[in-house]
Order: C-alpha cells, then sequence, then structure tokens
C-alpha cells in the first residue's frame, strides 16, 4: 500500500508568460530533492520538464503539465492546445527550430527543446496534431 | 571534534529574538527559539548575510588574533587581495605589507600572487575540459558550501583548482620551511580575512584534509592597529603580485584574469542562488566559466571588512588603475619559482551535505511532503516570521519534522483562543434547568 505512494503536481502554462518561464520545472526540482531522489536524476528531469515547459510557453496558445511521481520513477505529461508540429520527425533533429528571430534573440530556440527532452528521459512520447495541439510524455526512471 | 565547525556565531545577550536574520538566512538555517536566534549548524555556510543583516550587531565572526602568533617560531601573513581596498591607493601595497610585519608578522605572502597562478590554472583546464559546463570557481566557501547543500547536483561543476588562499598558504608554508630550516608545523600561516566563510574554510576545509593555513584574522580585528602602523618607508617587502591578481579583490576581476571569453560573473547570496538555479536547468551550458562570490561586489564587500563596500570598490578600481600602469619592477620569477606539479595535493572529492531530503525513505518523504502541502494550506501565509520560522512554508515544514506545532503561529494561536472564547460564552449562558426561568415549561410538556 505504501509503495503505491505517489505525488501529484500540476501546473498551468501560459502563452509568452516569461515571467513564470521556469517556474514549474524548479519546483518539480524542489520537490524531487527534499523526497531524495539521486542528484543525477533530478538533474534529467529538471532539464527534460524546462524544455518542455518553455516549448509551451514559447509555442502553444495554453497549456498543462502533470507531473506524478512515484518510488521509482516520475511521469510528466505536456498537453497543450497550439500550433502543434507539422514535421514531428523533424522537429526531433537537433537544430531544427521554428521558432521566430526575437524568441531566438533572447537565447530560446535553438531547435534542442525536443532532442534534449528525449535524451533525458527514458522513455518519450510525442502525438502532434497539427493545428490542434501537443501531447508529449516523458518517464525518468529513479 | 565537532561536525561542523562555523565561524558564524551567535552572542546571545545582544540578541533580541527579532526576525531580521531568520528572514534573510540563504539556506533558512535561523530559527528563533526561546526569543533568541539559534542556528542550525548543518544548514548554515558562513557566508555571514546575518552578521550584515542583524541591527543589533548579535551574530558575530570568529577569528584568530594576534596573540595566536606566540605558538610559532616563524609567522607568515597571507593578506587576502581585498585588503589593499581598505585604504586609499595612495598607501602603496609595499606600506601595507610592511604594515603587516610590524604588528609581529615575520614574512608575508601576498594572496594576489597565489591568485594570478590560479588564474592561469583555470585558463589551463577550462582549455582541456568541457564536460560539464558551466565550471564553477571554487574560490569563495560560503558559495562552495551553498552547493553543498542546496545545489548538490552542481558539486561535479566546481572546478577541481585551488583557492588562491589555499595555494599562497603551501606554497609560503613548504618554500620557508625549507629555506629557514624550521619544521612546518612550527611555521604558522595566517589569512587575513574579509569573511568569515574563509575562517571556517581555513578550520575545515571541504576539498583537502588539512590546511596549510593555521588559522584567520579578520580584517576588521586588525584594522585599527594596521592603520597605526602605515609608515612612510616600505624597505623590508616587496610587491609580488601584479594587478591580475589583485583584480580578484572585485566581482569579475577573477573571470578578467582568466582571460576565457564565454563567462559569467554573480555575486551577491540570493543572486548566486538565482544563477546556480538556471545552471540545474541547462540555460547556462554555453557558459565556460562562473565565477560567483557570496558577498555583493565580491571580497571586497565581505561582513569583516571595515570600509563601505562602494568606497572599497572606488578605491580598488584607482588601485587597480595605477599598479597596472606602474608595472612590477622586480623579477617576481627570481623571488618566488613556482612548479605547479611540486605543490599538487591529492584533493579528496567535494562531498554533498544536502540540507533538503526531508527523509531517509523516499516513501516516507513523500508522505512528508503532502503533510507540509497540507499544512501550508491552513497557514495564513503572511511569512512574519513571528513564530521563528523564517516562512510559513519553513513553519509547515518545521511542524511535520516535529520541531514546531501550529500553534507556534500567532493567528493559528488566535484563531484557536477565539474558538475556545466562543464556546466560553455559549457555556456560560447555559443554566440548570432549576434555574431557566425562560423555559418554564413543564419537563412533560416537552414530550
Amino acid at each position: 500500500m505504501t509503495n503505491e505512494q505517489t505525488l501529484k503536481m500540476e501546473f498551468t502554462l501560459k502563452s509568452m508568460d516569461f515571467n513564470l518561464a521556469g517556474e514549474a520545472s524548479s519546483k518539480i526540482k524542489q520537490v524531487l530533492q527534499r523526497i531524495g531522489i539521486s542528484s543525477a536524476v533530478i538533474r534529467r528531469i529538471a532539464i527534460g520538464t524546462y524544455e518542455a515547459e518553455m516549448n509551451a510557453i514559447i509555442h502553444a496558445v495554453n497549456g498543462k503539465m502533470t507531473v506524478e511521481v512515484s518510488k521509482d520513477k516520475t511521469e510528466v505529461t505536456v498537453v497543450d492546445e497550439g500550433p502543434g508540429i507539422h514535421d514531428v520527425d523533424m522537429a526531433m533533429t537537433e537544430g531544427y527550430s521554428t521558432a521566430p528571430d526575437h524568441i531566438r534573440e533572447m537565447g530560446f530556440g535553438a531547435g534542442m527543446g525536443l532532442p534534449n527532452m528525449a535524451r533525458c528521459s527514458d522513455v518519450f512520447s510525442i502525438k502532434s496534431e497539427y493545428g490542434v495541439g501537443t501531447e508529449i510524455y516523458m518517464i525518468f526512471n529513479h | 571534534m565537532q561536525e561542523y565547525f562555523h565561524s558564524v556565531r551567535l552572542d546571545t545577550d545582544k540578541c533580541k529574538g527579532c526576525v531580521n536574520c531568520i528572514k534573510r538566512c540563504p539556506t533558512e538555517a535561523i530559527r528563533i527559539r526561546g526569543g533568541k536566534a539559534q542556528i542550525i549548524e548543518s544548514r548554515c555556510i558562513d557566508c555571514g548575510e546575518c552578521i550584515r543583516r542583524c541591527p543589533n550587531h548579535a551574530k558575530t565572526a570568529f577569528t584568530d588574533n594576534l596573540q595566536d602568533l606566540a605558538n610559532y617560531r616563524w609567522n607568515i601573513a597571507l593578506p587576502a587581495p581585498a585588503l589593499y581596498s581598505q585604504f586609499n591607493y595612495e598607501v602603496s601595497i609595499e606600506q601595507i605589507l610592511e604594515a603587516l610585519l610590524s604588528l609581529g608578522f615575520d614574512e608575508v605572502f601576498e594572496v594576489a600572487l597565489a591568485a594570478e597562478y590560479v588564474s592561469s590554472q583555470i585558463h589551463d583546464y577550462l582549455e582541456n575540459n568541457t564536460g560539464n559546463r558551466p565550471y564553477i570557481s571554487s574560490a569563495c566557501p560560503a558559495v562552495v558550501r551553498l552547493i553543498q547543500v542546496k545545489f548538490p547536483e552542481l558539486i561535479d561543476h566546481i572546478i577541481p583548482v585551488d583557492s588562491p588562499a589555499a595555494l599562497a598558504g603551501r606554497i609560503a608554508k613548504c618554500q620557508s620551511s625549507a629555506r629557514l630550516g624550521i619544521p612546518p608545523e612550527q611555521i604558522g600561516v595566517w589569512f587575513i580575512t574579509p569573511c568569515p566563510a574563509k575562517v571556517t574554510a581555513v578550520k575545515q576545509p571541504v576539498d583537502m584534509e588539512i590546511s596549510y593555513i593555521n588559522g584567520a584574522i579578520g580584517i576588521a580585528e586588525i584594522y585599527g592597529e594596521l592603520l597605526k602602523n602605515i609608515g612612510q618607508n616600505a624597505n623590508n617587502v616587496k610587491r609580488t603580485a601584479t594587478y591580475k591578481g589583485v583584480g580578484w579583490a572585485l566581482a569579475g576581476g577573477e573571470t578578467k584574469a582568466t582571460g576565457r571569453d564565454s563567462t559569467l560573473s554573480a555575486h551577491g547570496i540570493q543572486s548566486v542562488n538565482d544563477i546556480l538555479e538556471q545552471v540545474v536547468l541547462g540555460k547556462l551550458n554555453d557558459i565556460e566559466y562562473l565565477e560567483c562570490q557570496a558577498c555583493a561586489g565580491g571580497c571586497i564587500g565581505g561582513p569583516l571588512m571595515v570600509q563601505n563596500r562602494f568606497v572599497a570598490e572606488k578605491n580598488m578600481k584607482k588601485r587597480l588603475e595605477f599598479i597596472k600602469n606602474q608595472g612590477l619592477n622586480d623579477d617576481k620569477e627570481a623571488q618566488i619559482n613556482y612548479d605547479p606539479a611540486e605543490y599538487a595535493l591529492v584533493k579528496q572529492k567535494i562531498e554533498p551535505r544536502s540540507i533538503l531530503r526531508l527523509d531517509s525513505d523516499i516513501v516516507k518523504a513523500m508522505q512528508k511532503m503532502e503533510l507540509i502541502e497540507k499544512t501550508l494550506a491552513r497557514l495564513p501565509g503572511l511569512d512574519c516570521g513571528s513564530c521563528g520560522s523564517p516562512s510559513c512554508k519553513a513553519l509547515a515544514e518545521d511542524i511535520v519534522q516535529g520541531h514546531a506545532s501550529e500553534t507556534d503561529c500567532v493567528f493559528k494561536l488566535r484563531e484557536r483562543v477565539k474558538a475556545l472564547a466562543e464556546e466560553m460564552v455559549d457555556l456560560a449562558q447555559k443554566l440548570p434547568p432549576s434555574l431557566n426561568k425562560e423555559n418554564e415549561e413543564g419537563f412533560y410538556d416537552r414530550r
């Protein structure tokens, strides 16, 4: 019974809300540290969730990140209503970006978001429908 | 030996139990209990922020003093570059060093010179290593401790290069021992320090087994004596360090001296905390080197300094400009032959000392986390500190960990008293049936 103990967190991600950018991933990191997840794993989760958070803020209209932490894994789901991704394979290529110039000037949109998420997580899946939205699912084993 | 040595201490007589320090401590290491501040040893990083904030001067830094020199046959002073900022640039570095000698030291070794060696070591290390970018400077001991307790995931980013003070201590002790034929244990090496963090670093180094430095003497401790002894002559000493090493005293001086392009300098403990958060999120991977200093302005802003930090900054900038133009007229190479290999020390790995973990058992920690959130939701959220914990969140955690109770919160206490008072009023109005005249109906009529 106790082994099924989980912690759930939910964050709303708003389009272009740079004031709150990084807030969700920082919060997640803090909680994981309190629980005692190892530093190396926290590092991967922090980077993965930060990239996902920024993607939603930069590209989507509205998004939601749900995190469920259990004893041996952290599951992250990011669902957004947004433009969706035209060509997912293309978006998974390192350095490929559709971010407009003004976003790149801020140091974002280097085309590393999705590849970084895939690299940091143990399970990574992405579903996207052009014009509807995107759903990213990641599992990080502890 | 105690588990943790701390330079920062409390003078209980002066402490009034106000909440200034608990609210500014970057690691939430202070609680008010029994009307006095209490420092939680495992959390304190000796940054000295509380020394700055305490209006009653109840927070002090333990440092060694000049009497301790009597225990050694030969004493060497290691002045931090920041010391020079306490004087107008017209007082030459030689005059300052000479004044140190007149306080009872037999020799001075400028930490600024070691800083130059360290700068080139950092340069070379960054040239050959790219794996843990951004590398973080190891020079500020309060920052190293902040990483240990709050950012254990960044320990591998700390550059494995000695701090200038540590290197200066090693060179000074080894060279003088060989030159004078005095055993190292009879040589006292004293760092003239701008901050308590360095005192702690000397007494309990995090990355090496023994420190070559025997103690640290606060600049404020000897400032008056120094001033008295600044003379016109400086015949017994020579300046050895150039502006590059001396510049380490200012925020940004270290990165400048390393000669690397992609660097960033953060100073002030809160700003350092914020920038480290960014490193964790992978935002600064394009930065090669990160200089972090706990004190705003760099070492010239240390809690054991005498001059206002902006005045010190002005003094230092003037001095740097001056010695840059002046150059060195003696050949320092002849004075100190430095071979890194000769003084190389097997450094110990810096161990994490995380204060964040709620329980050694993950499941229990998760339960506590949930309980903290629930407790927090019941608290007023004013973060007033009256309970003795720095914020409502910290109180919620203290409650869950069994160190505090909900009624420590004055607002919760008031709620409880109000509820009790209401119940009392309620009870006071109740009368036994024999006296209750308003209720005259007969017992049997009620049915």
